[in-house]
């Protein structure tokens, strides 16, 4: 049960699996009514590909990050499914197999920077402290190779001796993509990370996070509601809704010929900035409350296709849960009314 | 186009930073005129720490300008000192906030947050006060009213929370609204209804708002006009769609090419990183705020502050290059 923390583990290809999520399940709580945050899910990441998992708030994005990390505080828990990184399961790992883990093979970016940097530290010294944490490396060398990271990042590396408060919301933001990085991970999981920013901000950091990865060869994990951003920037998109992945398709496919009601939706909750000025509708409603999920499939209450005159298919669509399915090759949906395989 | 309920002319807030020794001042908003038209939308638009909240909170009164004047019905609004002027005033303009969950008070129902303004500004005689409130619920969206009004607001999610913020400034029946990111903290499928209740409110009752945003798609979906800051200045001002479609500007083209755009979809265009990350609304020097990061940048716009300039009908931008300046003006 070590190979996990092997270093120099044999090298994947694309066609690898790096992180496979089989039927997932997170419960906060216990007893009669817990909530299940997120609902049997199955997800897979290969080496090197950015991988979009968006969703509304609520919807159980972040807590399948907090899984991923085993960082799930209670009384958040896996209740079943396996998380498997290189095949290999790490859920119930021991705490301290799990640190090595983190960092070094899957490391995270968190919602907001502001808030992830020890406001008394210098920049500097929180890199060395992570990294002598799992190297044995000294204080020189540690901070010399910190240096060279935030050079990697567009920021000067004598910004080692920055504390974080001297330091703009975009520059922080790349000092903990920095350390993210530090320890070479395959897989870094990046939630919600430039949702504080500025777009011109956000856009300079999308295009560093694209650079680094053709250097370092790591693939994303990246958390968003904005589904916007994904379609330029993922590989493969998955949309979350209520704690169920409801479509996931290669990112162009997803923009052309989204088939679930839900990302149709989501996706024409931005307004255009080019074209037409049509009025929008958005999607009626709000998510439901995840203590008490609608019967059948969740969407129904909000779905503009879930009409009572159909009888055969509203019953369906109030009373079972639809599975998701591949509709075209890499293209799956979660959805009643899309059955036949197309094209 | 009657004339403008309110007239912002060369506005200015500046605030000290630092210590007794190193002072430096911070042009939070700097020479900035516009005026909001009756019926309409205007948004204002521009990076945080664009003075964007700064000139919606000038406006409101929350903060004092130290320059220029906001003019309501030809009178000076910083200059009312007198309760029941401020009283009317308020009555007349007011403001959403971002965050609809620090915004209300938690102990309180729905239908408190929405009475109170109704008893205070005596909007209504006593006995129809309950009435009133239930009316303004449905108006804003929010039915069953009977129900909601007696919810608490940890009840309702954040996009029914902001509209218990709008049924509240709708209470005093005001003629203007400042909008100050009232969908940024809501979800993407929720922003459009918060954005079409504001449509709604500008055709129906004729309200105007200054719609104040960092996201510029959203501006174009709701707004007439547009003014997009930067570092404290409006650096461009006309027709929403003619700003957007055709920026002056080299900050609002490099703001457009940042949107992730679904229309574009993978096709966005890549931005250069910006080189200098200083504010250039810290203690300004003469010459444009932009230089440092603007493409286009000539020999004086490093020497000369460029001015507002109408380069075409009603479209006015703040650049020596794109917008040539007045021969008579200087500094």
């Amino acid at each position: 049960m070590k190979t996990l923390m092997v270093e120099s583990a044999p090298a994947l290809t694309r066609t690898d699996t790096l992180l496979e999520l089989r039927g997932l399940t997170v419960d906060y709580g216990h007893g009669e009514r817990p909530t299940r945050a997120v609902d049997g899910i199955d997800l897979r990441i290969s080496p090197g590909e950015i991988l979009g998992l968006a969703g509304e708030s609520g919807c159980g994005k972040t807590t399948v990050a907090g899984a991923v990390m085993q960082i799930l505080r209670p009384p958040g828990h896996v209740v079943s499914g396996s998380i498997l990184f290189r095949g290999e399961d790490i859920v119930g790992k021991k705490e301290n197999e799990l640190r090595r883990f983190r960092w070094r093979n899957v490391s995270m970016v968190f919602q907001s920077a502001m808030n992830a940097l020890n406001p008394v530290m210098r920049v500097g010294d929180q890199f060395v402290d992570m990294m002598r944490a799992h190297e044995k490396i000294s204080k020189r060398r540690a901070l010399a190779q910190a240096g060279d990271i935030l050079e990697f990042v567009g920021i000067d590396r004598k910004r080692v001796r920055s504390y974080p408060h001297e330091l703009s919301g975009g520059m922080r933001q790349r000092v903990i993509i920095a350390m993210a990085l530090a320890l070479k991970p395959e897989l870094i999981i990046m939630d919600e990370p430039t949702t504080a920013l500025d777009v011109v901000v956000q856009r300079e950091i999308l295009q560093q996070v694209e650079a680094l990865k053709e250097d370092f060869g790591f693939a994303v994990l990246f958390i968003t509601h904005d589904v916007s951003l994904l379609l330029e920037f993922a590989d493969r998109i998955a949309i979350m809704y209520a704690g169920e992945i409801v479509e996931s398709a290669p990112a162009a496919e997803l923009a052309e010929a989204p088939r679930h009601p839900y990302t149709q939706g989501l996706l024409e909750s931005f307004p255009p900035l080019s074209g037409p000025r049509t009025r929008l509708t958005g999607i009626p409603g709000f998510p439901p409350d995840l203590r008490d999920p609608p019967s059948g499939c969740r969407f129904h209450p909000r779905c503009p296709h879930c009409l009572p005159d159909t009888i055969d298919l509203y019953r369906l669509q109030t009373t079972e849960r639809p599975a998701l399915r591949e509709i075209a090759p890499g293209h799956l949906v979660a959805c009643h009314l899309v059955t036949e395989v197309t094209e | 186009m009657s004339a403008a309920p309110l007239e912002v002319r060369e506005l200015s807030k500046r605030y000290a930073i630092g210590n007794t020794l190193r002072r430096s001042h911070v042009h939070a908003v700097d020479d900035v005129s516009f005026e909001l038209h009756p019926g309409t939308i205007t948004a204002l638009v521009g990076e945080s720490g664009s003075g964007k909240s700064t000139v919606a909170r000038l406006l409101a009164r929350l903060y004092a300008p130290s320059d220029g004047s906001v003019l309501f019905e030809g009178s000076d609004v910083a200059r009312v000192k007198r309760r029941r002027d401020v009283l009317r005033y308020r009555s007349q303009v007011q403001i959403i906030f971002q965050d609809p969950f620090d915004s209300l008070n938690p102990v309180k129902t729905v239908r408190h947050h929405v009475e109170r303004p109704l008893r205070i500004h005596r909007v209504v005689p006593r006995a129809q006060v309950k009435e009133r409130a239930l009316e303004l619920l449905e108006t804003v969206g929010l039915v069953p009213a009977v129900e909601v009004a007696q919810k608490y607001p940890h009840e309702l999610s954040g996009g029914q929370r902001q509209r218990v913020s709008i049924a509240r400034a709708l209470a005093v029946e005001p003629r203007i609204v400042l909008a100050d990111e009232p969908t940024s903290m809501l979800d993407v499928s929720i922003r459009i209804g918060i954005l079409n209740l504001m449509l709604k409110l500008k055709e129906e009752r004729d309200l105007t708002f200054l719609y104040v945003t960092h996201d510029l798609a959203s501006a174009r979906y709701v707004a007439d006009d547009i003014l997009v800051m930067y570092a404290g200045q409006i650096v461009e001002r006309g027709p929403v769609e003619q700003v957007l479609q055709d920026p002056l500007h080299p900050y609002t083209q490099l703001l457009l090419k940042a949107v992730p755009d679904p229309a574009k979809k993978l096709h966005a265009e890549r931005i250069e990183a910006r080189k200098s990350h200083a504010s250039a609304a810290i203690d300004p020097t003469a010459g444009c705020r932009f230089v440092d990061r603007c493409p286009l940048a000539i020999d004086i716009c490093s020497r000369v502050t460029p001015l507002l300039v109408e380069a075409r009908p009603s479209h006015a931008a703040r650049c020596h290059v794109t917008a040539p300046q007045p021969a008579t003006e200087r500094t």
